[in-house]
């Protein structure tokens, strides 16, 4: 099935929110810093829900801040039906987890958003300046497709860019930011999460900016700080499982471990 | 009259193995599949410079990551140099029984990670969590001097990928799963990375258990596009000393070999060996 893409047109400085994951109080901080910082746009990567509370706080927020969007895996399961993410983990536990956190994801988000979600596109195109952004949730190829730090290397980079027929993918899906220009201007910025903290004993999460900037890009990843311990509160009283309230407590991954690559897994706790 | 196999085509070559071992190895597991052994010279070593230039080839491809098996890699005495070569383009994963990592190995492949922004996974192979398992499969003595090089790696920040095979009654259950986490905490591995892996009806393992049965074939079926690009074959190559094959399974059919270069193998592959059926069936990736 081939995404459909959604064309856009050109900015100056752009934010991007990687998954969202129903953490609907980092979401109304982010929106804010990328005010305060002068965004000409915001895009949403896909992944609104899962693993937080109460999706549909998340999704009035985008829609009604007339947020565009991409679907991301979980977006195209809810308004397909599906019956689990296609998250795209390969361990039981991780999986278990995983189903969890979509079942309950998928009772409490109305049907209206679930038809709004299936109406968004796969694949947004706009331009930064001079360069051609292509955004997607995994990677261009795949909506599911991981795009790690440590195991996306240079060539397969610029592999990408040919195939795609872009100067930048941006991408999330992962939950960790990182990104690497191939040379000026080209690359993969991966956005992170908005929804979980970046694994690392810190507990704010993380947006991304990117502008151009005497004629080059710039790529910037922004921390975003919100009251943490109101939305584990919120976790607790919605019964979900204590593991994810302890991620939202520690900033570190208690879950999604065993996708994790060596560099990566290395700088959590678990 | 004979069927028609379904193809799996080349979406992108992902995943570049390299055999820089050949079949030597210094253990004879009784399910090596490729029944690798101290005295199998089927596939020879590859050199430090065949190696280069299949990277060079990948390089120039956009291949994302890179696989090293043998046989037992670090019997080939360039390892290191190999390993380094292909960090230097890519995350790297090598397949070894873990014997031949001594502490000095082990500290260079740390300096070797460190070195990369790329990941260096070490998958060490055991068969159980106590010797009685785990021996009768892979020799005499050999779990402890296995558990020697997790913990060698362990002992650098090295955290390894264990590799247990299905020849391990229930290890691929959620129990048997569960039971072999807790073993690799109690070994010392605080944050334990666990494969299990389906047995293959070849080499060794015929004799183990028994051969492919005449059912067990993908010959006469069809597969859908997506059945047939969630096969590793649609996203990887196999390079060895005497060519490219198909993937690292099936280097023992003279037919799954698909030319000299990587360029040559990038073309659909028939799916009539018998083992295509475990990929199939059992959603096998040698990945980690």
């Amino acid at each position: 099935m081939t995404a459909r893409t959604e064309e856009h047109g050109a900015f100056g400085r752009v934010g991007f929110l990687g998954g969202i994951y129903s953490n609907h109080l980092a979401l109304a901080e982010a929106l804010r810093i990328c005010r305060a910082r002068g965004a000409d746009a915001v895009f949403a990567l896909g992944d609104f829900g899962a693993f937080g509370p109460h999706p549909d706080r998340t999704v009035e927020i985008l829609r009604d801040a007339r947020v565009p969007a991409i679907q991301g895996n979980y977006e195209e399961s809810l308004s397909s039906g599906a019956d689990d993410c296609h998250c795209g983990y390969t361990d039981p536990r991780d999986n278990h987890f995983a189903q969890i956190s979509y079942d309950y994801t998928r009772e409490r988000t109305s049907a209206e958003h679930k038809a709004w979600m299936g109406t968004l596109p796969g694949h947004v195109r706009l331009t930064i300046g001079a360069r051609r952004v292509l955004l997607c949730h995994g990677s261009p190829r795949k909506i599911n497709e991981f795009l790690w730090h440590s195991m996306t290397p240079d060539p397969f980079i610029r592999k990408l860019l040919r195939d795609h027929d872009t100067d930048l993918v941006v991408c999330t899906h992962t939950g960790l930011h990182w990104s690497r220009l191939v040379e000026p201007g080209r690359g993969v910025v991966n956005a992170g999460a908005l929804g979980r903290p970046a694994n690392d004993g810190r507990t704010h999460v993380w947006l991304t900016l990117i502008e151009e900037r005497g004629g080059e890009i710039a790529v910037e990843h922004v921390p975003v700080a919100y009251d943490h311990e109101r939305l584990a509160r919120e976790m607790r009283e919605e019964g979900l499982p204590a593991e994810f309230v302890e991620t939202v407590l520690t900033g570190y991954w208690t879950t999604c471990l065993e996708i994790l690559p060596a560099k990566e897994r290395s700088r959590g706790r678990h | 009259m004979r069927a028609d196999a379904p193809s799996s085509p080349l979406v992108a070559l992902d995943t570049l193995w390299f055999q820089v071992a050949g079949t030597l190895c210094n253990l004879q597991c009784t399910h090596c599949f490729i029944s690798s052994s101290p005295t199998n010279h089927a596939f020879g070593m590859m050199s430090l410079d065949e190696v280069r230039r299949y990277l060079a080839e990948a390089e120039a491809l956009g291949v994302k990551e890179y696989y090293f098996t043998g046989g037992e890699p670090f019997l080939n005495r360039d390892i290191l140099e190999m390993i380094e070569a292909a960090l230097a383009l890519g995350p790297v994963s090598v397949l070894t029984n873990g014997v031949l990592i001594r502490p000095e190995t082990a500290r260079r492949l740390r300096e070797l990670s460190d070195g990369s922004p790329y990941s260096l996974d070490l998958r060490i192979s055991i068969d159980g969590a106590d010797a009685p398992a785990n021996d009768a499969i892979r020799g005499a003595g050999t779990f402890d001097r296995i558990l020697a090089g997790i913990r060698g790696l362990a002992a650098v920040g090295l955290n390894p990928v264990v590799t247990v095979t299905e020849a391990l009654e229930g290890a691929g259950t959620r129990e048997g799963r569960a039971r072999l986490l807790q073993f690799l905490r109690e070994i010392g591995l605080a944050q334990p990375r666990l494969k299990v892996m389906p047995l293959l009806r070849l080499g060794a393992e015929t004799k183990r258990t028994r051969a492919y049965q005449e059912w067990e074939s993908l010959v006469g079926r069809t597969l859908t596009a997506e059945e047939a690009e969630a096969l590793q074959c649609s996203s990887c190559r196999m390079a060895t000393a005497r060519g490219v094959y198909v993937c690292p399974i099936l280097v023992d059919y003279p037919g799954a070999r698909m030319g000299a270069t990587l360029a040559e193998t990038r073309r659909p592959f028939p799916l009539r060996f018998p083992a295509c059926f475990t990929c199939h069936e059992q959603g096998l990736s040698c990945r980690t």
